[in-house]
C-alpha cells in the first residue's frame, strides 16, 4: 500500500488524475497522521472533514470526467493567517481567538478552486511576528529536528511560518501556505530542510490575509521539493482586484518552465552577506551551491549589495510601523476579545483588551512602530528607513547589470533550541538578516535545502531573483536540489 | 468688500479666517468600498467587510470619487496633481474601525486654486474678492456613535464609515463673517454645479472647520483657534463673530489666546474649549502601504475637463451678453438649482428676457408665498414654457397669465387646458371692443369731457373700465388704439 504521506503534491495530484488512487484515500490518511502528531502543536485546528469533502468533490469531478485543478486531490496545510469562512482565524493570538471569518481569502479560495482539501489551521509566530514560532499565543510548535547530539532538546522551527514548516517536514502535509514578511517563509523552509519560495510582492492578493507590514507580506508556497512549489504557487498566484498592490498580470506555467540547465545564466555572490564571524557550516555549504549552479551551466560572479547592512535596521522600522497602524482595529469593539472592566470607559477597555489580547512580542512591536511615527521622531525613523529601502532596491537594480540571480545562505545559523533566543530579542531579529534585503525590494526569492550541519541539523541556500522571475529562482533551486542530494528525514519521535 | 473690524479698548482688531470644509462626494459606493452611500438607511445596513474593518479586508480606490476630487479641482482653476497618495492618519475611536483614517497629507489630489466671491451675490456693484484655496484631499468619514439608544451603551452605526468626503482648505483670506459665509455661499454654489457634492449642510453633507484668529490691522498673525463641525453658514457666521469678539476680551484682557479645538454651541451662540494643543493626537501620519499612489492620465484629466458644465461665472456673463440685466444674471447663475432650471426654460424656447423676468417676479414670488423650494416647485420649466409661450404668440394678456399661472399652482394642470376650459383666450375682436368703449363713454360723459380738456390721466381709466367690461381677455394694445380713435 502507498505510503501517502511520502508523497509530494505532483505525485498526488498525478497518482488522483491517473486513477493509482482515490484523493479520499490521501485525505484520510493525512488526517490520521495530523491526529497522531499532537505533539508537534503545528495546527491551531484541525479540519478533517473539509480535508475529505474536497477529496470527495475531486474523485467525483474524476469519475464524472471534469477536468481537474492543478491541485487536485493534495491535501494540504494552511498557515492561520489566512481568513478561512466558518473556520477559526486567529493569526495565532489571543485577540482573535475564536474570531471565525464570514469570507475566504483570495490565496486559499485559488487553492480549493485548484481542488486542493484543507488539513487544518497551522500554528504561527502571532501575527507572524518572530523567527521561531515562539510568540504563538496557543504555544510553541516543535520542530520534528533534534540534534545528533543525543540530547532531546527540542528545537525551533523557524517562523513565523513555523507550524507550515514543522508540518511538512514530518509528512503531515506534502504542502502548506507560508507567508514571509521579512522571511517568514525561507527561514521556518532552511531551519527543517524543505523548499519554500516568497513570490515578487503583489503576484499573490493580500485580501483575506490577516495582515503584518502590508508593503512587505507577501504569501507563497512551502513543500518538499521545488517542483511541488512551483504547481503550488501557479495556484495560489494571480491578480486580484480586491487587492490594489495586487499586480495585473497572468500567472506563468511555471512548472512546466522548469528546467534546471542554467547555461547563460550569471549568478551572483554578494559580499556583503559573508558577514565576519559567518558559521563556517554555512559558508561550507554556500561553496557547495556555489559549485552546483556553475555545474550547472552558470557562471559565478562577484557582486557587491553595498547597503546591505542597513537592510535590518531599516526592516524593523517599516514593519513595525505598519504593523503599529495594520492592528488598530483590534479593539475590541466589533469582534475578537473584549475586556471591558468593570466600570471602564473606552480608552480603558481598548487598553485592557489589547493587552490582554496581544502576546509580548506583538505589543513590543506595536510600541517600536508608534513610536517611529510619532511626531518628531517620524523623519529620523521612518522617513530614513524609506530612503534606505529605496537603496537597497537600487544595490539590486544595479547587480542585474551583471548577474541574473543571488545565492546566499537563507539563514546565519540551523535551528536553534526553543527558548535560546527568546530573553534576547536583537538575536533573536539578527537571524533574519540574509532574507530581509529581498522582502524590502520585493523581490522573488527561495530557499532550498543545501546540507546538514555538524549538528546533523538542516541548512538553507537562498536563491533571490529578479521582479517576476519567479521561473529562474524555481530553475536555479531545481539545479541545486538535483546536485545536494539531500534526503535527510527527521527520525518520527513523536 | 467692506471693513470689518471689532473696536476694542485699545483700538481696531481685524479678523483672520480661514476654513476647512468637508464636502461629501456625490457618489453611488464609499471611498474604498462597494457600499451604498445612500442617506437615511437603517443603522448598519451600508457596511461592507472593507468598512466595519474586518482582518484582512483591503481599500480599493473608487475612481468616481476621484474624478469628483479632480472636476472640483478644474472648477476652482486648482493644480491638478497627477501623482497624488493616500496617507493613514491614525487615531483609536469607536466610530473608526481601521483605527485610522485615509487621508492624503503629503501629497493632496487638488493643489492650489482660487475662487471669486462678491460679498452680496446678488449686488452686480458688490466688491469682488478671491479666496485662495490650499488644497483639497480626498478621506474617509467616520461613522456615528448614538448615545441616546441605551441607558448605559453607546451605539455605533458605520453606514457612513468610509463615504468618501473631500476637504477643501481655504487660505487664511476671509477677514469678516459675511466674507465666510459668501465664500461658503459660492463654493457650494460651484459644488452643485459641478455635481460633485449635494450641499446638504442640514444632512452634513458639508460641513466646516473654522480658523479664526484676531490681530492689529496688517499686523503679525494672532494665534487661532479651530472651531469643529460647524454645519450652517449662519452657526459658521456667529462661530467667527463669538470667537473673534472671545479672542479680543482675552487679549486685552491681559490673557492670551491659546491653540485648540474648539465647538460652537448653536444654543448658547458661543464656541467653548473641546481639547488643547497639548491634548491634541499625534496622528503618527504615513503613506497607506495598502494602496498605490494615484496617477491620472491625460485621457482621464480630459473626461474630466470634458464633463465639466458651464460655472456660475461665466454663465453670468453670458446670461448679461444676452441682454439680461446684470441683476437678474446675478441671481439666476447663484445658486445651480435656479440656474438649471432656467436653463430648461431657454431649452423650451422661451425668450431669455421675457423668461427671467417671469421667474424672479412670478415664480420666486410664490414660491416665497408657498415656502417651497424651486426644486419643490410645483410648476416644472415645461409647463412655465407652455404659459409664457401663451403670452408670447399673443393668446393670453399677461395679467391673465397670473391668473393661469394661479390655477396652474392649485391644480396641476397645463396653461393652455386652463385658458381653453375657463375660456380666457384674448380677443382681437375690434367690434366687440369698439361696442364696450361706446358704452363705458356713453355711460361717463363727464370724464370724458375732462378727458378731452386735457386731463389725460384719465386715458388709465377707460383702459381699465374697458378691461373689466372684457373680462380681462381683450388685447390691450387694441384698447389702446381704439381708446385713442374713440376719445379723439
Amino acid at each position: 500500500m502507498t505510503d501517502f504521506s511520502r508523497l509530494g503534491v505532483a505525485a498526488i495530484r498525478d497518482g488522483v488524475a491517473n486513477g493509482e488512487f482515490k484523493a479520499v484515500e490521501v485525505a484520510e490518511a493525512l488526517n490520521a497522521r495530523v491526529a497522531a502528531a499532537k505533539a508537534l502543536n503545528a495546527f491551531i485546528v484541525e479540519t478533517p472533514e473539509k480535508a475529505i469533502e474536497a477529496a470527495q468533490a475531486v474523485d467525483t469531478d474524476r469519475a464524472a470526467g471534469k477536468p481537474l485543478g492543478k491541485m487536485a486531490g493534495v491535501p494540504i496545510g494552511m498557515k492561520d493567517l489566512f481568513c478561512t469562512e466558518g473556520v477559526q482565524t486567529t493569526a495565532a493570538s489571543h485577540i482573535l481567538e475564536g474570531f471565525v471569518p464570514t469570507y475566504e481569502s483570495t490565496v486559499s479560495a485559488n487553492l480549493w478552486k485548484a481542488g486542493a482539501g484543507m488539513l487544518g489551521k497551522l500554528n504561527l509566530d502571532q501575527f507572524a511576528m518572530g523567527s521561531s514560532n515562539e510568540t504563538s499565543y496557543f504555544g510553541n510548535v516543535i520542530s520534528p529536528w533534534r540534534r545528533n547530539d543525543g540530547g532531546n532538546a527540542p528545537l525551533a522551527p523557524g517562523g513565523s511560518s513555523g507550524g507550515s514548516s514543522s508540518a511538512i517536514a514530518a509528512r503531515l502535509c506534502p504542502a502548506a501556505t507560508g507567508t514571509d514578511t521579512g522571511g517568514s517563509i525561507r527561514q521556518p523552509a532552511a531551519f527543517v530542510g524543505i523548499s519554500g519560495i516568497k513570490p515578487t510582492y503583489g503576484r499573490c492578493s493580500r485580501w483575506g490575509v490577516v495582515a503584518f507590514a502590508s508593503s512587505l507580506d507577501q504569501a507563497g508556497p512551502m513543500a518538499r521539493d521545488v517542483r511541488d512549489c512551483a504547481i503550488m504557487l501557479e495556484a495560489m498566484a494571480g491578480f486580484d482586484p480586491k487587492d490594489s498592490t495586487s499586480l495585473d498580470l497572468p500567472v506563468p506555467a511555471w512548472e512546466a518552465g522548469l528546467n534546471s540547465d542554467l547555461k547563460g545564466k550569471r549568478i551572483g555572490i554578494p559580499k556583503e552577506y559573508r558577514l565576519d564571524g559567518i558559521d563556517e557550516d554555512i559558508a561550507k555549504m554556500w561553496d557547495n551551491g556555489i559549485a552546483w549552479l556553475k555545474d550547472a551551466g552558470a557562471e559565478i560572479v562577484d557582486i557587491s549589495l553595498p547597503h546591505t547592512k542597513y537592510a535590518l535596521p531599516a526592516y524593523y522600522i517599516i514593519a513595525p510601523a505598519e504593523a503599529s497602524s495594520n492592528l488598530a482595529r483590534y479593539d475590541g469593539v466589533r469582534f475578537g476579545l473584549r475586556d471591558l472592566p468593570e466600570g471602564a470607559g473606552l480608552q480603558d477597555m481598548y487598553a485592557a483588551t489589547r493587552a490582554a489580547g496581544f502576546g509580548e512580542e506583538v505589543r513590543r512591536r506595536i510600541m517600536i512602530g508608534t513610536y517611529v511615527l510619532s511626531a518628531g521622531f517620524y523623519d529620523a525613523y521612518y522617513t530614513q528607513a524609506q530612503k534606505v529601502r529605496t537603496l537597497i532596491a537600487r544595490d539590486f537594480e544595479n547587480a542585474w547589470a551583471s548577474c541574473d540571480l543571488i545565492l546566499a545562505p537563507t539563514a546565519p545559523s540551523a535551528a536553534f533550541g526553543l527558548g535560546e533566543k527568546t530573553s534576547d530579542p536583537l538575536s533573536m531579529y539578527l537571524n533574519d538578516v540574509f532574507a530581509v534585503p529581498a522582502s524590502l525590494a520585493g523581490l522573488p526569492a527561495m530557499s532550498v535545502p543545501g546540507g546538514l550541519d555538524k549538528q546533523g541539523l538542516p541548512l538553507g541556500l537562498q536563491i533571490i531573483g529578479k521582479a517576476l522571475d519567479e521561473q529562474a529562482v524555481l530553475n536555479a533551486g531545481l539545479a541545486i536540489e538535483q546536485r545536494s542530494g539531500f534526503t535527510a528525514e527527521a527520525g518520527e519521535w513523536w | 468688500m467692506s471693513e470689518y473690524r471689532i473696536q476694542g479698548n485699545t483700538g481696531e482688531w481685524e479678523v483672520v479666517i480661514g476654513l476647512e470644509v468637508h464636502a461629501q462626494v456625490t457618489s453611488e459606493s464609499k471611498l474604498f468600498s462597494g457600499s451604498s452611500t445612500g442617506f437615511g438607511a437603517e443603522p448598519n445596513s451600508h457596511v461592507s467587510l472593507v468598512d466595519a474593518a474586518m482582518p484582512g479586508m483591503l481599500p480599493v480606490p473608487n475612481r468616481e470619487c476621484l474624478r469628483q476630487a479632480v472636476r472640483t479641482g478644474m472648477a476652482i482653476n486648482a493644480q491638478i496633481n497627477r501623482w497624488s497618495r493616500f496617507d493613514r492618519k491614525n487615531y483609536f475611536y469607536a466610530d473608526l474601525p481601521q483605527g485610522y483614517q485615509i487621508s492624503q497629507l503629503y501629497h493632496p489630489i487638488v493643489g492650489e486654486g482660487e475662487i471669486e466671491v462678491t460679498l452680496n451675490e446678488k449686488d452686480p456693484d458688490s466688491a469682488v474678492k478671491k479666496i485662495g484655496i490650499e488644497r483639497i484631499h480626498v478621506e474617509q468619514d467616520a461613522g456615528k456613535l448614538m448615545h441616546d439608544q441605551h441607558p448605559t451603551m453607546s451605539f455605533v452605526d458605520l453606514n457612513r464609515s468610509g463615504v468618501a468626503l473631500m476637504e477643501i482648505v481655504s487660505r487664511p483670506d476671509m477677514r469678516s463673517p459675511q466674507e465666510a459665509g459668501a465664500y461658503v455661499k459660492k463654493l457650494r454654489s460651484i459644488l452643485r454645479y459641478v455635481g460633485s457634492c449635494d450641499g446638504n449642510m442640514e444632512q452634513g453633507s458639508m460641513r466646516a472647520d473654522v480658523n479664526v484668529s484676531v490681530r492689529k490691522p496688517g499686523g503679525e498673525l494672532g494665534t487661532r483657534t479651530e472651531t469643529k463641525n460647524v454645519n450652517s453658514i449662519r452657526f459658521m457666521m456667529q462661530a467667527i463673530e463669538y470667537e473673534a469678539q472671545r479672542q479680543v476680551d482675552l487679549i486685552e484682557s491681559g490673557g492670551a489666546v491659546v491653540q485648540e479645538t474648539r465647538l460652537f454651541d448653536p444654543n448658547k451662540m458661543e464656541t467653548r474649549s473641546m481639547r488643547s494643543k497639548e491634548d491634541a493626537h499625534d496622528y503618527r501620519y504615513f503613506p497607506d502601504p495598502d494602496l498605490l499612489p494615484v496617477e491620472l492620465d491625460d485621457a482621464f484629466l480630459e473626461e474630466c475637463r470634458a464633463s465639466l458644465p458651464e460655472l456660475p461665472d461665466a454663465k453670468r456673463v453670458r446670461y448679461e451678453a444676452m441682454g439680461l440685466t446684470a441683476y437678474n444674471a446675478a441671481v439666476l447663475t447663484a445658486e445651480a438649482e435656479t440656474a438649471f432650471w432656467f436653463e430648461e426654460l431657454l431649452a423650451e424656447g422661451v425668450d431669455a428676457k421675457q423668461g427671467s423676468n417671469w421667474l424672479m417676479s412670478e415664480l420666486f414670488g410664490a414660491l416665497n408665498k408657498l415656502g417651497k423650494t424651486l426644486d419643490e416647485s410645483p410648476v416644472n420649466p415645461k409647463q412655465a414654457a407652455e404659459l409664457l409661450g401663451l403670452v408670447a404668440d399673443g393668446t393670453i394678456s399677461g395679467s391673465i397669465a397670473k391668473q393661469v399661472f394661479e390655477i396652474m399652482l392649485e391644480t396641476g394642470q397645463g396653461a393652455a387646458t386652463i385658458v381653453e376650459e375657463k375660456g380666457l383666450k384674448q380677443t382681437n375682436d375690434t367690434g366687440a371692443i369698439e361696442a364696450e368703449i361706446a358704452k363705458i363713454m356713453a355711460a361717463n360723459e363727464d370724464k370724458v369731457t375732462e378727458y378731452r380738456s386735457g386731463k389725460d390721466k384719465l386715458f388709465g381709466f377707460f383702459v381699465g373700465q374697458t378691461m373689466k367690461a372684457m373680462q380681462g381677455k381683450a388685447n390691450p394694445q387694441i384698447i389702446n388704439d381704439l381708446l385713442k380713435k374713440a376719445l379723439g
